[in-house]
């Protein structure tokens, strides 16, 4: 029976349109997964892994290397949770989040990959402060500051009456959970009246357009951005040091240089791609670090890295 | 011709033609928008843009050697997969409630629903994603969980568009169709479904469209920020357009940050003007066709 000879001239669906829409699901279903390593976490680690994820992929292209930032905290529940490999981190890991990888059973170890400083920004026609003591920095800071320490003159009477305008990363931040530790004495101990970004980004544009503006993140986003940005000169009571990549290194500028690590899943070792990965990050890093404006670890530092990681490496794998 | 309109009022003419002014000046303000936005990122990815950056990997540190291709493989996956989730059980969906529901209150409740649906944010779809797909069902944040929650976000759109459709095939069809002894089934696939495709067609390609710049719901499921790979399976990790632009604003490199994002803005901005013309195309293409 043909309807179509007598109702609307339109073609009915094809057939062929649909069989060709399912063998295409077929085909994309069959393809498993291929050798990936997972690493989410730090964004200030980020920029290091996907650097060196980069060249890596050109000497090594069968072994897939995917880099999130999903910041410290975001990355080690992912990590607790064993949804990633490898995670980026820029502080050491806390005590209940080791807590719960183990109620997970997820063991892991632990390799310092570079060192970072935290820069100490203000506005550029800012003409009035050089240098800051890291009690001034408390001042500002803490979370009894909110409300009360609201102009640059509340923190030093020398300084004008200018509103200060506070920018800081956010609360899933690495960078937040160090500098309040070592400024305000306890992890995510802070004023809240702040304007907080995940974005780096935003930090430094916000700075860049307020003369009364004072921000903190990490030294590498001041590499990149020398002209909209004046960095201070930190004090903790021998005197003012500018953060360079050598008072980093050998520790003058303290207290607001830290150590970047690589957290990995002992189980992860088992996927060659990983140790392969981590090798490569190892010989690598080094050169990689000065780039993204971070400050390479001494050679007894890497030399632990290698020990720790070969001895973590199932024999199997290594061949 | 008389100076004054016969209602009296001199300026009635004028207020007239004033008012049609005004409405070409709105009218032509969100062209010139469009025609700003477009040129400003013309002019800030000139000479990055080439093909080059369509074939390379990002890169993290070399603004000259990063390009699209994992993002632009990611978001065509994307939209292939969500397109075949979303249009059977969009489609599907319309056809029960135009053709089969009877009017209830229980079918105003879901047609309540659906309408509400689409204007959820995509935010929320996302965390719905993360939960049921990436974590409930363990998929790991693949093309496959993007793909869904992606669908979850255009499905309400779909549905609606596709009942706009078939409520507009007259219903002289349906029952002349009937008269002659065709079955329900026979009805809708041989008459409406083909009388409704373009309408369909059309409200899928702007819903895909919708899908394919959305970013939100692919940052909540946890897409891949970083990756030198295109996806070989529908579990592997991807990132998407729209990610990628955005990672690329997040870089603290201004050549990254301005003319790479520029440049991967104008690469989207191809993509989605290429599926709304053909939407139009099979509207023009399909509709000439249908002669009642």
């Amino acid at each position: 029976m043909h309807f179509s000879v007598l109702l609307p001239k339109v073609r009915p669906l094809r057939r062929s349109t649909l069989a060709s829409l399912l063998v295409l699901l077929v085909g994309l279903v069959g393809c498993g997964r291929t050798n990936v390593v997972s690493i989410d976490g730090s964004s200030t680690v980020f920029l290091l892994s996907a650097a060196i994820a980069e060249e890596f992929n050109e000497v090594s292209p069968d072994v897939k290397v995917v880099v999130s930032q999903a910041g410290t905290g975001g990355g080690f529940k992912k990590f607790a949770a064993g949804e990633i490999q490898i995670c980026d981190a820029s502080r050491p890991i806390t005590e209940a989040e080791a807590a719960a990888c183990k109620k997970n059973g997820i063991e892991f170890i632990k390799l310092e990959v570079a060192f970072d400083g935290l820069a100490v920004v203000v506005n550029p026609a800012n003409d009035w402060c050089d240098s800051i003591t890291t009690d001034q920095l408390k001042t500002i800071w803490r979370a009894e500051a909110a409300q009360s320490v609201m102009k640059w003159s509340d923190v030093n009477p020398d300084w004008p009456d200018i509103e200060l305008e506070l920018y800081g990363p956010g609360t899933d931040s690495g960078t937040y959970d160090y500098f309040t530790e070592v400024i305000n004495g306890e992890a995510k101990s802070s004023r809240q009246d702040y304007s907080p970004s995940e974005s780096d980004n935003a930090l430094v544009q916000g700075v860049a357009g307020d003369k009364g503006s004072l921000g903190y993140f990490g030294l590498g986003y001041y590499a990149e951005n020398t002209d909209k940005l004046k960095l201070l000169s930190v004090d903790s009571g021998d005197g003012p040091i500018i953060p360079t990549a050598a008072t980093v290194r050998d520790g003058t500028y303290k207290p607001l240089a830290r150590p970047l690590y690589l957290y990995v899943r002992q189980d992860a070792l088992r996927n060659e791609g990983v140790v392969k990965y981590l090798n490569y990050y190892l010989d690598k890093v080094n050169d990689v670090s000065p780039r993204v404006g971070y400050v390479p670890v001494p050679d007894e530092v890497m030399e632990a890295n290698r020990k720790t990681l070969d001895a973590a490496v199932p024999r199997v794998a290594v061949n | 011709m008389s100076s004054l309109p016969r209602n009296g009022r001199p300026y009635a003419k004028l207020a007239s033609q004033l008012f049609a002014y005004a409405c070409a000046a709105c009218a032509f303000s969100s062209v010139a928008i469009l025609v700003l936005l477009l040129s400003q990122m013309l002019r800030f990815a000139w000479g990055w843009l080439d093909w080059q950056f369509i074939t390379s990997f990002d890169s993290q540190l070399s603004p000259d050697k990063a390009g699209v291709r994992a993002a632009l493989v990611g978001s065509i996956y994307l939209i292939a997969l969500t397109t075949l989730f979303s249009v059977p059980i969009g489609v599907g969906s319309a056809i029960y409630l135009e053709e089969y529901a009877q009017r209830s209150r229980w079918r105003g409740i879901v047609q309540t629903n659906i309408a509400n649906l689409a204007g959820v944010p995509s935010i929320v779809y996302g965390i719905l994603g993360l939960g049921l797909f990436v974590r409930g069902m363990q998929m790991g944040a693949g093309v496959l969980a993007g793909a869904l929650t992606l669908t979850l976000v255009v499905l309400p759109i779909v549905i609606l568009a596709s009942q706009e459709a078939l409520r507009a095939v007259p219903s002289t069809i349906r029952q002349a169709s009937y008269a002659l002894g065709a079955t329900r089934w026979q009805t809708v696939w041989h008459q409406l479904l083909p009388a409704a495709l373009p309408g369909i067609m059309t409200g899928v390609i702007l819903a895909l469209s919708r899908a394919l710049g959305e970013a939100a719901p692919l940052v909540a499921i946890g897409a891949a920020g970083f990756v030198m790979f295109t996806p070989r399976g529908i579990n592997d990790s991807f990132t998407a357009l729209p990610l990628q632009i955005y990672n690329w604003t997040e870089n603290a490199n201004d050549d990254f940050r301005i003319h790479v994002a520029a440049a991967g803005i104008i690469v989207l901005m191809v993509m989605l003007i290429c599926l709304n013309a053909t939407a139009v195309f099979l509207r023009y293409r399909f509709g000439k066709r249908i002669h009642w």
